[in-house]
């Protein structure tokens, strides 16, 4: 099978900026009350999303956690619709009716969006097992955080996973916490990546900073499953800015460390790197951020003067095949 | 027509569903090469092959989220539980993945997942393993439940769970497996559509309102009451989600009085629901207050003479009939 196209870096350095300027305008939305519910930003984290869906082909499946805006983004839904999402509104990639923590784009392959830590790994386990089934090439790929590790669903789907040598790249981006509690007060091991030796999967570990080491060893490990299925556990290494939610104000760890990390930033290194090799100016930088900027202020407005599905609407998503109220047979609605 | 076994029905709707459709396959404990604990999938590793038999490991959440996740991708999983007592290991896929995903991604995703396997007390095999849990799943939106009765049902029922595309729970009567029926041959399509209650016994003086294992209960009971001039009609619901309100309250204008005896546990169970269901719409029609004979409220015990006790049987339902018809 052929390689995937090189996407072109400044494109991709343009997303991960469209995922930071989408961020920081859902916390001020949020803080607004625009947004609902639970809310759990990417900031610090875009170069995981955007250099994994550089080493895959559109019609790769991605499945991640709830932390998922960056991802749906990365993989092309539009900010209109993340936006609109978070809004509740009917024009969101879920309708409004899965909210931040459950984007669905059926078009881009992003399949969610999932809320239960560790409950999506066994789904995914379940769509390499499609592909393997129908014979496709196609490699799945399952972002989680560092707090599903520890959970049984995870490690039920990783043995299946090993056992029936699906086509799955695990992707753990360990941020460090799950939610207030650090790896080290939440896991027996010394390093995550020591998780998939117990089920005979190669592992490795990758620096989530770096876009280009993301994409190229995703690349690498991505190609090599599509010539033979097998599976795949990479643990890249990020980091949260904000804390888990936004009503979390992250008082269990010290500006020192925050401050570590923000000199690392994955745009400021990227940008770096590509302006050093004479592919970007700042002139351009500037351009493409301004861009980021304007396309989700529009989004803004899409989300605020979109509509909210009719109330009656609530049944249709119950069952499909236009049985509408639980509990009673449609056969028997006149 | 022929007589076969539940069991024999059930393996012939597998096989049969299988044949049609490349993209439906069978997975859970012991399915392939041990032929099923309960010997229903008998044959179909020989003639469907690995690929489509597939053999887990003992991982209820891991193989139904795996099948939910294969369904999100277009494939028809049937996911077998060894019993049902053990999807409760499961129950977070079953309950939280298959049914939510149509609404949480606005429609996009539909779950064409069949989840089934023995349900409800067997015989002495303890409070673990004798739940009965259509109850459990009939009370979250998303999920169907079926509870057939008989080998004719249980073949017409779990075709059209595989064929639906919405997660559909066919949960099979333990101790009904070796029991036989009359049941159209094989060249004959079956599907019994979900939703749809069966008269099993017309009568007159009051409606046995019943499912699963405690549907041969009531014929026996209904028996033993024609000798006391009482003629009792037995409803079999066979479908708990979606529920045939018709049907019951067609039998309830019929005889005006109602005794709903159901495997489940007293709270909260599947006749509490049928008894609101009856009362609200048709409270006229009543000649006397709907009783239910369900288990007691306990964990099962593993003592036979205690079991007994517990589970619904004819004494306690003849008792409760003659108390509906003041007889």
């Amino acid at each position: 099978m052929q390689r995937p196209e090189q996407r072109d870096e400044v494109e991709m350095l343009a997303l991960m900026l469209l995922i930071r300027r989408f961020e920081e305008r859902a916390s001020q939305q949020y803080q607004a009350q625009k947004i609902g519910g639970f809310c759990h930003l990417y900031i610090g984290q875009e170069a995981v999303a955007v250099g994994a869906v550089a080493a895959t082909r559109p019609d790769d499946y991605i499945i991640t956690a709830y932390r998922d805006h960056g991802h749906a983004l990365a993989r092309g839904t539009s900010a209109n619709a993340c936006m609109a999402e978070l809004f509740g509104k009917e024009t969101g990639c879920s309708r409004g009716l899965g909210g931040s923590m459950h984007f669905f784009d059926e078009a881009h392959h992003m399949y969610g969006g999932h809320a239960i830590v560790g409950a999506h790994v066994p789904l995914a386990a379940g769509m390499a097992f499609a592909s393997k089934y129908r014979s496709e090439d196609r490699v799945t790929l399952c972002f989680f955080g560092d707090g599903a590790i520890n959970q049984g669903s995870f490690h039920e789907a990783l043995n299946l996973i090993a056992l029936y040598k699906l086509p799955v790249v695990l992707i753990c981006e360990n941020n460090l916490f799950a939610m207030g509690t650090s790896v080290k007060r939440s896991t027996s091991l010394k390093q995550i990546v020591d998780r998939a030796e117990g089920y005979d999967i190669p592992g490795e570990i990758i620096d989530g900073m770096n876009f280009r080491e993301v994409r190229d060893k995703l690349d690498e490990i991505i190609n090599s499953i599509r010539k033979e299925s097998h599976p795949a556990f990479v643990e890249v290494r990020t980091y949260r800015y904000r804390g888990h939610s936004m009503s979390d104000p992250a008082s269990y760890r010290t500006k020192e460390e925050l401050e570590k990390y923000r000199l690392d930033d994955p745009i400021t290194r990227f940008r770096a790197q590509l302006t050093r090799e004479g592919k970007l100016t700042n002139e351009q930088f500037d351009r493409i951020d301004k861009q980021a900027k304007e396309t989700v202020l529009a989004a803004v407005k899409f989300a605020e003067k979109s509509p909210e599905l009719p109330l009656e609407k609530v049944y249709d998503y119950v069952y499909v095949n236009g049985s509408a109220r639980a509990g009673i047979s449609p056969a028997r609605q006149a | 027509m022929r007589e076969i076994t539940y069991r024999q029905a059930l393996n012939e709707a597998l096989a049969e569903e299988l044949e049609r459709d490349p993209s439906v396959f069978l997975m859970g404990e012991e399915v392939a090469e041990y032929h099923g604990a309960y010997k229903v999938s008998q044959g179909l590793l020989e003639r469907f092959g690995p690929k489509r038999i597939i053999d887990t490991p003992i991982s209820e959440n891991g193989f139904a989220g795996l099948g939910v996740g294969a369904a999100m991708v277009g494939l028809r999983p049937i996911i077998e539980f060894m019993t049902f007592s053990f999807s409760l290991v499961a129950f977070d896929q079953v309950v939280n993945n298959a049914p939510n995903m149509l609404m949480m991604s606005g429609g996009q995703f539909n779950i064409p997942i069949t989840f089934r396997g023995p349900n409800g007390p067997a015989h002495q095999l303890g409070a673990t393993h004798s739940h009965a849990t259509e109850n459990l799943y009939a009370s979250v939106p998303g999920l169907k439940v079926c509870t057939p009765a008989t080998p004719r049902d249980a073949k017409g029922l779990l075709k059209t769970a595989v064929r639906d595309n919405n997660p559909v729970l066919v949960l099979e009567a333990e101790l009904l497996y070796s029991s036989k029926g009359i049941v159209e041959p094989p060249d004959e399509e079956l599907l019994i559509p979900l939703g749809h209650a069966d008269v099993k016994r017309e009568g007159s003086d009051v409606s046995i309102i019943c499912y699963a294992q405690t549907v041969p209960l009531a014929l026996t009971v209904a028996q033993q009451l024609e000798e006391e001039d009482i003629s009792a009609e037995i409803v079999d619901l066979r479908s708990i989600k979606p529920l045939d309100e018709q049907a019951i309250f067609e039998s309830v204008a019929k005889t005006h009085r109602v005794v709903i005896v159901e495997q489940d546990r007293p709270f909260c169970g599947v006749g509490a629901e049928v008894c609101y269901r009856i009362q609200k719409n048709i409270f006229d029609a009543l000649d006397a207050p709907i009783l239910r004979v369900s288990q007691e409220d306990v964990p099962m015990p593993y003592n036979e003479r205690l079991e007994k006790f517990v589970l619904p049987n004819a004494d306690k339902l003849i008792a409760a009939v003659k108390k509906v018809c003041y007889a």
